[in-house]
C-alpha cells in the first residue's frame, strides 16, 4: 500500500472521527429532536443511562411502599371495646388488604423492576462494551428492544397492582394466586407483565454473552477482562438459562387462571407444589442474577480504590461461574417443609456449596485491601459496607440452609432480614457504590464527596438499624407478611421503622448529591480514580463511538504495580521501585 | 439456474444486496457479525427449549403419577394418524429449509425461493390440519382442558378423573408449539420476501440461516411431543 494512499485514508478517518468526537450526551438539536434521539437510540451508553433512571425510579416507588409497610408495623393493631361496646382498633393505619397490596407492590417492584435489571442492564450496558474496548454490544437493536420490553412489562405490572387485587406476594404461589377471585383480572395481568419482563432479561443476557465472546479488543484475553465483566457474563448465563423457566411458569399460571388447565390446581388433578418447583427453579438462580453483578462491582471498587491487584483474580472469576452453576441445583431449599426429609437434606447440603465461592470472593477482597493504598471515598466506603452487610447476609443464609434450624426460622422475620441483607445490603449497596464509581464516566461530572460519604454512612446505619432488629424478631417468632403482631415485639418493630427513616434520609442525601452534580458538578477528568480498565481510556463522558481507535490492551485491569493509568499524572501514581534481582514480590 | 455473481469489485451500484452487504459499524468484519448472530440464535434456541421444558416436566410428573389414565386418554382422544402425517410434513419442511440455506450459499436463487415456498406450505398444512382435524372437533365435543372439560363419554368410554389434566397438558403443549409454528411461518415468509429481493447469496445469508435454525427447533419439539402425547402406552 502506498504512503499516499495511507495518508488519504488517515485524513478520511480523521474527518470521520471529528464528526463523532462529541460526547454521547451532547443534544442532537432541539428538545423534541433530542427526545426522539434518545427514544430511538441504539447506543449502549444511552440505553444504560435510561435503564439506570428507570430502575432508580422503580427503586423509589418500591421504597415508598417499603416505608408504608414499616409505617403500618410501627404499632400492633390492638382491638379494644369502647364504652358502648363497639370495637376500636388502635395502631392500624392501613387495613390488612391494603397492607397485603403494599408488600406485594414492594416485593414485585423491587425484584422485577429494580434489582434484576439495575446492575446488569444499567451499569452492565454502560460499562461492558467500554471495558471490552468495543463500540457497542453485539446486537444494539435487540438492546433497544429489550429496553422497550422492560418498559411495557413494567407498565403492565405496575398498572395491574395499582388497580388493586394483586395481594399474592411477589411469588404468586398457587393455590392462593388461583383462588383470588376471577374478577381480579389484575393477577393475570401481573403475571403477563412478569412474562414480558422476562424477555427483556433474556435478550439482555443473550446480548452480553455474545458481546463478551465476540467483541473483546485485540489483546484482551479472557483473563485480562475486568472482574465486573466476568460477573456480568456469569449473570447473563443465568439470565439466559433460568428466565425461560419463569416464562413458562407464569404463562402456565395465566393459562390456569383463564382456561383452568389444571396443571397447578389440585381440584383438577394438578399439584400446587409443582408451581413452587417451577417458580424457584427460576427464582433461586434469579437471586444470583441480583447479587453476582454486585459482586463484580465490588471487585472493581476494592481493586481500583486500594490500588492493588485483586487477590486471586482467577479464583474470583471462576467463583462467579461457580455460583452460576450451583444456583441451578439449590431451588429445593425453598420447599423444605413440603418435601420429604431425604430430598430436604440433599438440597440442604447443596445449598451449603454456595457458601464456598461466596466466601472465596469475600476473603479475596479482604486480602486485596491488605497493604493497599486505600482511598477513603464513597465507592470504597460502599465497598467496605458491602463486606459487612453481605457477610451477615451470606452467613445467616447458612442458618436457613440448615434443615433443622430452618424448621424454626422459615417464614419468619429472620428470612426477611436475611434476604434484605443480601439483596439490599449486597446488591443495592454494591449498585450505589458502582453508581458513584462510574458517575464521573457516565455524566462527565464529579459529585460532592463529603455529601456522598454522609449519604453512604446514613444508608449503612439506617440499613442495619432497620434489618438487624429483624433477626431478633424472627428468632422470637415474628412471622413474615403479617400486618400486626403481639405487643412484646413493639419495641423492636419501632426501632426497625425508625431505621427505615434513616435509610430514607441517606437516599435523599444521595438524590441531592446527584442532582447537584448534574447541575453544578465539577468537570470530571477522563480517569478520576486512576483506573486501568479500558473504560478509563476514553473521555468523560465517552465520545459517541466510545474510542477514537480500537484500543489495544497492554496491561491487565489491576496491574497497578506495572502501569501508569491513562490520562493521569505519573507523579500521582508512582510505580514501585523495581525489586532487586532475584527477589520475588510478595 | 445459477446466476453468476456480477460486479464483485465495483462501486456497488450494480450489485445485489448480498454482494454489497457490509457489516454494522461496531463489527470488525462480516464474518464476526455472522458468527455472533449464530451464537445469539443458539442461545435463543436454548431459551426456547427451556420454555418447553416446563411442559415436558409437567407431562412427565403427571404421566408417572397417572400412567394408566394417561395411556387410556391418549388412545381415546388423539388420533396417531393425524399426528404422524403432521410429523412427516414437518420433517419434509425441515429438509426443504435446509436445502434453501444451501441454495443461498450456492446462489441458486430460483431453488431458494421454491424450497422456502414448500417449507411455508408445509407449515401452513400443519396448522390447518391441527385446527381442522383436532382443535375444532375437540372443542365442539367438549374435550377441552381442566375446568371447562364437559365431554360425557360415549360407546362405553367413561372419562377418568385425569382426562381433563391430560387434555390440559395436550392443549397447552401443542398450542404453545403451534404458536411457534405460526411465528416460524411468518419468519419464513419474511425470508421469502427478502429472497425475492435477492437479499441472500453466498456472501450473506445470516437471517435466512437463523430462521432455518428456529424452524428446525420447532420441528424438534414436535418430534418429542408426538410420541409423548400420541403414542403413549
Amino acid at each position: 500500500m502506498s504512503s499516499t494512499h495511507n495518508a488519504t485514508a488517515d485524513a478520511h478517518a480523521g474527518g470521520h472521527d471529528d464528526h463523532h468526537d462529541v460526547s454521547y450526551l451532547k443534544p442532537k438539536g432541539g428538545m423534541m429532536v433530542t427526545i426522539w434521539d434518545w427514544m430511538t437510540t441504539i447506543d449502549h451508553k444511552k440505553i444504560g443511562v435510561m435503564y439506570l433512571f428507570a430502575s432508580l425510579f422503580a427503586f423509589f416507588l418500591g421504597g415508598v411502599f417499603a416505608l408504608l409497610v414499616r409505617l403500618e408495623l410501627f404499632a400492633p393493631d390492638v382491638a379494644t371495646l369502647d364504652a358502648a361496646g363497639n370495637p376500636i382498633i388502635q395502631g392500624q393505619i392501613f387495613n390488612p388488604d391494603l397492607y397485603n397490596r403494599f408488600f406485594t407492590l414492594h416485593g414485585a417492584i423491587m425484584v422485577f423492576l429494580f434489582i434484576i435489571p439495575a446492575i446488569p442492564a444499567a451499569l452492565g450496558n454502560f460499562c461492558l462494551p467500554l471495558m471490552l474496548g468495543a463500540k457497542d454490544v453485539a446486537f444494539p437493536k435487540l438492546n433497544l428492544t429489550s429496553w422497550y420490553i422492560y418498559v411495557v412489562g413494567a407498565i403492565f405490572s405496575v398498572v395491574a397492582i395499582a388497580l388493586g387485587g394483586v395481594d399474592t406476594g411477589w411469588t404468586f404461589y398457587t393455590p392462593y394466586s388461583l383462588d383470588t377471585p376471577e374478577e381480579h383480572w389484575q393477577v393475570t395481568f401481573m403475571t403477563l407483565g412478569v412474562f414480558i419482563l422476562g424477555f427483556s432479561s433474556i435478550f439482555t443476557g443473550m446480548n452480553f454473552v455474545v458481546t463478551v465472546h465476540k467483541l473483546r479488543a485485540p489483546g484482551l484475553g479472557w483473563f485480562d477482562m475486568p472482574l465486573f465483566v466476568w460477573a456480568i457474563y456469569a449473570t447473563a448465563i443465568i439470565q439466559v438459562l433460568a428466565t425461560p423457566v419463569l416464562g413458562v411458569t407464569v404463562l402456565l399460571l395465566a393459562l390456569e387462571r383463564i382456561f383452568k388447565i389444571g396443571i397447578f390446581d389440585p381440584s383438577l388433578g394438578g399439584d400446587p407444589v409443582l408451581y413452587q418447583h417451577f417458580f424457584w427453579f427460576y427464582s433461586h438462580p434469579a437471586v444470583y442474577i441480583m447479587i453476582l453483578p454486585g459482586m463484580g462491582i465490588m471487585s472493581e471498587l476494592i481493586g481500583v480504590h486500594s490500588r492493588k491487584k485483586v487477590f486471586g483474580y482467577r479464583a474470583v472469576a471462576f467463583s462467579s461461574l461457580g455460583i452460576a452453576a450451583i444456583s441451578f441445583i439449590v431451588w429445593g431449599h425453598h420447599m423444605f417443609t413440603s418435601q420429604d426429609a431425604l430430598i430436604g437434606a440433599i438440597f440442604s447440603a447443596l445449598t451449603f456449596l454456595v457458601a464456598i465461592p461466596s466466601a472465596i470472593k469475600v476473603i479475596n477482597w479482604i486480602a486485596t485491601l491488605y497493604k493497599g493504598s486505600i482511598r477513603f471515598n464513597t465507592p470504597m466506603l460502599y465497598g467496605l459496607a458491602f463486606l459487612f452487610t453481605f457477610s451477615i447476609g451470606g452467613l445467616t443464609g447458612l442458618f436457613l440452609g440448615t434443615l433443622s434450624t430452618d424448621m424454626q426460622l422459615h417464614d419468619s422475620y429472620f428470612v426477611v432480614a436475611h434476604f434484605h441483607y443480601v439483596m439490599m445490603g449486597g446488591a443495592a449497596i454494591a449498585l450505589f457504590g458502582g453508581i458513584h464509581h462510574w458517575w464521573p464516566k457516565m455524566f462527565g461530572k464529579m459529585y460532592n464527596e463529603p455529601a456522598a460519604m454522609l449519604g453512604c454512612a446514613l444508608v449503612f446505619i439506617g440499613f442495619n438499624v432497620t434489618f438487624f432488629t429483624q433477626f431478633f424478631l424472627g428468632t422470637q417468632g415474628m412471622p413474615r407478611r403479617y400486618s400486626t403482631y403481639v405487643q412484646e415485639f413493639t419495641t423492636l418493630h419501632q426501632i426497625s421503622t425508625i431505621g427505615s427513616w434513616i435509610l430514607l434520609a441517606g437516599f435523599l442525601v444521595h438524590l441531592a448529591t446527584f442532582i447537584h452534580s448534574l447541575m453544578a458538578g465539577k468537570q470530571a477528568p477522563p480517569n478520576p480514580w486512576g483506573g486501568l480498565s479500558l473504560e478509563w481510556e476514553t473521555a468523560s463522558p465517552p465520545i459517541e463511538h466510545n474510542f477514537h481507535h480500537e484500543p489495544v490492551v497492554h496491561y491487565g485491569p489491576y496491574d497497578f504495580d506495572d502501569a501508569v493509568p491513562p490520562f493521569c499524572d505519573p507523579a500521582d501514581y508512582p510505580l514501585p521501585d523495581p525489586l532487586p534481582p532475584g527477589e520475588k514480590s510478595h | 439456474m445459477t446466476t453468476a455473481p456480477t460486479d464483485m469489485t465495483g462501486d456497488g451500484a450494480s450489485q445485489t444486496y448480498w454482494e454489497r452487504y457490509r457489516h454494522q459499524p461496531h463489527w470488525r468484519n462480516n464474518d464476526d457479525e455472522y458468527t455472533a448472530a449464530k451464537l445469539g440464535m443458539w442461545l435463543f434456541l436454548t431459551t426456547e427449549l427451556l420454555l418447553f421444558s416446563g411442559m415436558f416436566v409437567a407431562y412427565t410428573i403427571y404421566r408417572i403419577l397417572h400412567a394408566d389414565e394417561f395411556a387410556r386418554a391418549s388412545h381415546y382422544y388423539l388420533d396417531w394418524r393425524v399426528g404422524a402425517v403432521n410429523t412427516a410434513v414437518l420433517l419434509i419442511s425441515s429438509f426443504t429449509v435446509a436445502m434453501a440455506i444451501r441454495n443461498a450459499q450456492l446462489n441458486q436463487q430460483f431453488w431458494l425461493k421454491i424450497n422456502l415456498f414448500i417449507t411455508i406450505i408445509c407449515g401452513l398444512f400443519f396448522l390447518v390440519a391441527k385446527l381442522a382435524l383436532e382443535y375444532w372437533p375437540k372443542y365442539q365435543k367438549g374435550e377441552v382442558p381442566g375446568g371447562f372439560f364437559s365431554y360425557p363419554g360415549s360407546h362405553g368410554y367413561v372419562p377418568s378423573d385425569y382426562d381433563p389434566l391430560f387434555l390440559g397438558v395436550y392443549w397447552v403443549a401443542t398450542a404453545i408449539h403451534g404458536s411457534h409454528v405460526l411465528i416460524g411461518v411468518l419468519l419464513l415468509g419474511w425470508c421469502l420476501w427478502r429472497a425475492q429481493k435477492r437479499h441472500f447469496g453466498p456472501r450473506h445469508f445470516t437471517s435466512l440461516e437463523n430462521v432455518g435454525l428456529f424452524w428446525h427447533l420447532v420441528d424438534l419439539i414436535w418430534i418429542f411431543l408426538f410420541p409423548l402425547l400420541y403414542l403413549v402406552g
